[in-house]
C-alpha cells in the first residue's frame, strides 16, 4: 500500500504580529485577532520564494531518510505563488535535490489544496508502479493585498511529502475529493493579489466542500471521527477548522497538534500539509490521522492515514530535520515597513 | 375611493441565500402569497415590485417585466411596474398597489419587494446602498449609511438622554423577536454585552447596531374590501396609506435627529385612519440602525422626543410590552433586503392580525402599523392595517 516515506517542512523565521498590521490600517487589534484566532504570521526573507521554500522542505524530508534521489520519479509543487507563470518550480526543486533528469515534473495550482492534489497524483503513480517515489510539495509565499482581510493571515511556508510503496512511515488507506466550480476566491493572470467573495468563502466554499469530502470518505470507509487519534483541516484562520471539526464531530483534542495557524498564519498550499507534518511530528505507531484540505474554486481532498512502526524504525530519523514546533519557535518579529520590503510591496523604482 | 384589504401574504426566508437567484426569490415569495390568497396567477390584474438596486447588485434592470415573465404571466400581458425609493421601495410598492385598487382601476393587485444583495462583495454593496443618499453632497464626500446614521446618533445623544446601553437594548430586543421568527436571518438571542463589545463601525454605532446585508423577497395581494371574502376568511384592512418626502441630504434637514418625513407620514396616516398612536397594538419600524428605531418611535408619536431610550429600557417596546415594536425582529434580526423590507413589514403585521405569528404573537392584536424609510429619511411610507 502507498504511503508517506518521509516528510519535511520549512517556515521562514521572520514573523509579523497581526496587531502590527492592524495599526497600519487603523483596525482594532482585538477584533481582528479575536475574529481570526491568528496572532502572527510568517514572512519570507528578501530572497525567499515558493521555490526556495519548496527546496528547503524537500531537503528537510530527505534529511530524515536515506533516499537515492534518482529513485524520485516525480516532483509536483502546488502553489498559488509560483515565481514564474511559465517555467516550473518543480524543475528547480528536482534539480536542487538531485532528482533530475529521469523524472517527471509539473506545477500544480488549486488554491490552497494544490499540494494535497499532488499527493494524490503521486499515490496513483506509485501504486501503478510508474514511479518508485514521488515528491508532493505544497509551498507558498501567500499573497494578500494591503488592507485586505487576507493580509492579516497570508503567510509563507511549505511542506514536502515523499510518497511511495516501500516501508512508509504512514499508510494512506484512502483518499477522495469533493470538487465543484465555485468562484469564492480567485486571482487572474497578471494580478498581484487574489480577490475573494468575502463571507461567500465560508459556507458555500470552505464548509460545503470539506464537509462534502469528509462525508464522502466516511461513507466509503464506514469510519467516523472516533476512529481517529488526530484530525487536520485546512487552516485559513483558526475559527474555520475548529468549527468544521465541531460540525463533523471531531474534538478539540484531535485537532490541537495540527492547528498551527494561530502562530504561523495561512500558508495557502502549505497550510493543511504543515498541519499534517506537525501531527506526524508527535505521532506514534498505530495512530490514525484524518486530513481534509480545502482549495478555493473549489474542492477538498480527504485522507485516511495510519502511522506505521516505521516512524520509530531505524531507517527514519525524525529528529534529523526540524519539526514544525522547532520551526515556529524563536521567531524574529519585524515591523510593517520591513515586512513590506520583504514582500516586495515597496516598489524601489519604476 | 374604495376600501382595500390584504388577502394574501408570502415571504421567503431572509439571509445570505447563496443558492437562490433574484428571480427564484421573487417567484417563491409570489407563489406563497398567491397560494395564501387561493389565487391563480392569471387572476392578477396588476403587479408592483419594490426593488432598490438590481442594476448594481445583479446588473439587471427592467424588473417589472422580468417578474411578470417568471411568474408565468407574460402571455397575460399583466401590467408590471417597478417602484424605487431606496430602502422604502417596498413600502411604496405596497402603497401603489393600494392606490390602484382604491381608485377602482384594478381589483387584484400584487405588491412585492425583492433584493438580492450578496452576489456582490460588501464594498460594492455598501456603495450601491450609498446611492440612497445624495451622491454629490454625501457619497462623494465619503459618507456611508452607517456614517450618516452615526451622525444622527451623535446629535441625538448630545441633545437627549439616551445611553449607549439603551441603544444596544434595541438590538437585544429585536434579536429576541427574530429568534421567534422562522424567516429571520438571525435566529439567535444576543446579550447587551455582545452589542457593546462588537466592532465599532461608525462611532457610536457598533456592528450589532446595524442591519445586515440580506437576500430576500416578500409579496402581498390586495383587493377591494368588498371582494376580499371571496378569497380569505381573514382579510386585513388597509386603514391608512401615507407617504412623505424630505431633503435627500441629512445636512439640509431642519433637525437631523427628527425625521420630519416620518412625522408627516405618521400624522397623515393617523388622520386618514381616524386613529391616534394609542390605538396601535404593534408597529414595524425601520430600524436599519438602532438609532433609527429610537427616532421612529418618537417621530411617529408613540412617546415624546427623548423618551424612546427610556421606554425601550423599561420594556414598553418588547413583545410583552404595551407597544411591541418590530415583533418580526425588525431589519436588525430579520435582515434587510432593501426592496423587500417594506413588504415584509406588511407581511408581519398581516400575520399578527390573523393570529398566525406563532411564538411572537401579540394576543388580541387588532391594529398594526408599518414604517418604511428610504435613505436617511428622504422618503417615508406609513401604513395602518386592521382586522
Amino acid at each position: 500500500m502507498v504511503g508517506i516515506i518521509t516528510y519535511g517542512v520549512y517556515i521562514p523565521r521572520y514573523r509579523i504580529k497581526v496587531e502590527e498590521i492592524t495599526k497600519v490600517w487603523g483596525a482594532n487589534a482585538e477584533d481582528v485577532t479575536g475574529g481570526l484566532g491568528v496572532y502572527s504570521k510568517s514572512v519570507p526573507d528578501l530572497d525567499e520564494d515558493t521555490a526556495t521554500i519548496a527546496v528547503e522542505a524537500a531537503r528537510n524530508a530527505l534529511k530524515r531518510r536515506e533516499i537515492d534521489p534518482c529513485d524520485i520519479g516525480a516532483v509536483y509543487v502546488g502553489s498559488e505563488s509560483h515565481p514564474y507563470a511559465v517555467k516550473p518550480t518543480a524543475c528547480t526543486v528536482g534539480e536542487a535535490i538531485g532528482a533530475t533528469p529521469c523524472m517527471t515534473a509539473a506545477d500544480y495550482e488549486f488554491a490552497c489544496k494544490a499540494g494535497t492534489a499532488a499527493i494524490q497524483t503521486c499515490m496513483g503513480l506509485a501504486k501503478s508502479g510508474m514511479i518508485r517515489y514521488g515528491f508532493a510539495i505544497g509551498s507558498d509565499v501567500a499573497q494578500g493585498a494591503p488592507s485586505d482581510a487576507l493580509e492579516y493571515t497570508a503567510a509563507a511556508g511549505g511542506a514536502a511529502f515523499l510518497i511511495g510503496r516501500d516501508d512508509p512511515i504512514a499508510l494512506i488507506h484512502r483518499t477522495c475529493s469533493f470538487t465543484t466550480d465555485t468562484p469564492d476566491f480567485w486571482r487572474r493572470e497578471g494580478q498581484d493579489y487574489p480577490r475573494h467573495g468575502g463571507r461567500f468563502t465560508g459556507e458555500p466554499g470552505y464548509f460545503k466542500h470539506i464537509e462534502g469530502a469528509v462525508r464522502m470518505i466516511f461513507d466509503q470507509s464506514g469510519k467516523g471521527p472516533k476512529d481517529y487519534d488526530y484530525a487536520v483541516f485546512h487552516q485559513p484562520n483558526a475559527k474555520f477548522p475548529q468549527r468544521v471539526a465541531k460540525i463533523l464531530g471531531f474534538s478539540p483534542d484531535q485537532i490541537r497538534p495540527g492547528l498551527v495557524v494561530p502562530r504561523l498564519g495561512n500558508t495557502y498550499s502549505g497550510s493543511s500539509m504543515i498541519g499534517l507534518a506537525a501531527t506526524l511530528d508527535i505521532a506514534t505507531a498505530g495512530d490514525r490521522i484524518f486530513v481534509a484540505s480545502f482549495g478555493s474554486g473549489a474542492g477538498s481532498d480527504a485522507f485516511d492515514i495510519e502511522v506505521t512502526d516505521q516512524i520509530e524504525g531505524d531507517s527514519f530519523r525524525r529528529a534529523a530535520a526540524p519539526g514544525v514546533e522547532q520551526l515556529l519557535k524563536d521567531p524574529i518579529y519585524i515591523g510593517y515597513a520591513q515586512y513590506a520590503r520583504h514582500k516586495g510591496k515597496i516598489v524601489m523604482q519604476k | 375611493m374604495r376600501d382595500v384589504a390584504v388577502i394574501g401574504a408570502g415571504c421567503t426566508t431572509f439571509g445570505e441565500k447563496w443558492d437562490t437567484s433574484f428571480r427564484n426569490l421573487f417567484v417563491e415569495a409570489g407563489a406563497l402569497a398567491l397560494e395564501d390568497a387561493g389565487l391563480a396567477g392569471e387572476q392578477i390584474d396588476a403587479l408592483y415590485v419594490g426593488n432598490m438596486s438590481a442594476g448594481r447588485f445583479i446588473e439587471q434592470e427592467h424588473i417589472g417585466a422580468l417578474i411578470a415573465d417568471y411568474a408565468g404571466l407574460a402571455s397575460h400581458h399583466v401590467p408590471a411596474t417597478r417602484v424605487e425609493a431606496a430602502c422604502a421601495s417596498g413600502g411604496l410598492s405596497f402603497r401603489q398597489a393600494v392606490i390602484a385598487v382604491a381608485s377602482g382601476l384594478e381589483d387584484i393587485v400584487v405588491a412585492a419587494g425583492v433584493e438580492k444583495m450578496t452576489d456582490v462583495g460588501t464594498g460594492a454593496s455598501v456603495d450601491a446602498l450609498a446611492g440612497a443618499a445624495d451622491r454629490e453632497w454625501e457619497g462623494f464626500a465619503g459618507a456611508t449609511f452607517p456614517g450618516l446614521y452615526a451622525m444622527i446618533a451623535r446629535d441625538y445623544m448630545h441633545r437627549y438622554p439616551l445611553t449607549r446601553e439603551q441603544l444596544a437594548l434595541v438590538a437585544v430586543k429585536n434579536h429576541y423577536n427574530g429568534a421567534r421568527n422562522p424567516i429571520a436571518q438571525f435566529q439567535q438571542e444576543i446579550s447587551l454585552e455582545t452589542v457593546l463589545k462588537s466592532s465599532l463601525v461608525a462611532d457610536p454605532l457598533r456592528l450589532f447596531d446595524c442591519s445586515p446585508i440580506t437576500d430576500g423577497a416578500a409579496a402581498v395581494v390586495v383587493a377591494p374590501l368588498d371582494r376580499a371574502r371571496e378569497f380569505t376568511d381573514t382579510p386585513i384592512r388597509v386603514l391608512a396609506s401615507a407617504q412623505a418626502s424630505d431633503t435627500i441630504t441629512l445636512h439640509d434637514r431642519r433637525d437631523i435627529s427628527t425625521l420630519d418625513a416620518t412625522v408627516a407620514a405618521g400624522q397623515r396616516a393617523f388622520r386618514m385612519a381616524g386613529l391616534s398612536p394609542s390605538d396601535i397594538d404593534m408597529v414595524e419600524v425601520h430600524d436599519c440602525f438602532t438609532i433609527a428605531e429610537i427616532c421612529a418611535i418618537e417621530d411617529l408619536g408613540f412617546c415624546r422626543k427623548g423618551e424612546a431610550g427610556r421606554i425601550t429600557e423599561e420594556g414598553v417596546t418588547a413583545l410583552n410590552g404595551d407597544l411591541p415594536v418590530n415583533t418580526s425582529g425588525g431589519l436588525k434580526a430579520c435582515g434587510h433586503p432593501v426592496g423587500a423590507t417594506g413588504i415584509k413589514q406588511v407581511y408581519e403585521i398581516t400575520q399578527q392580525l390573523r393570529g398566525e405569528a406563532g411564538r411572537r404573537q401579540i394576543t388580541g392584536a387588532q391594529i398594526g402599523m408599518t414604517h418604511n424609510v428610504g435613505g436617511t429619511g428622504a422618503t417615508v411610507a406609513v401604513h395602518i392595517l386592521g382586522v
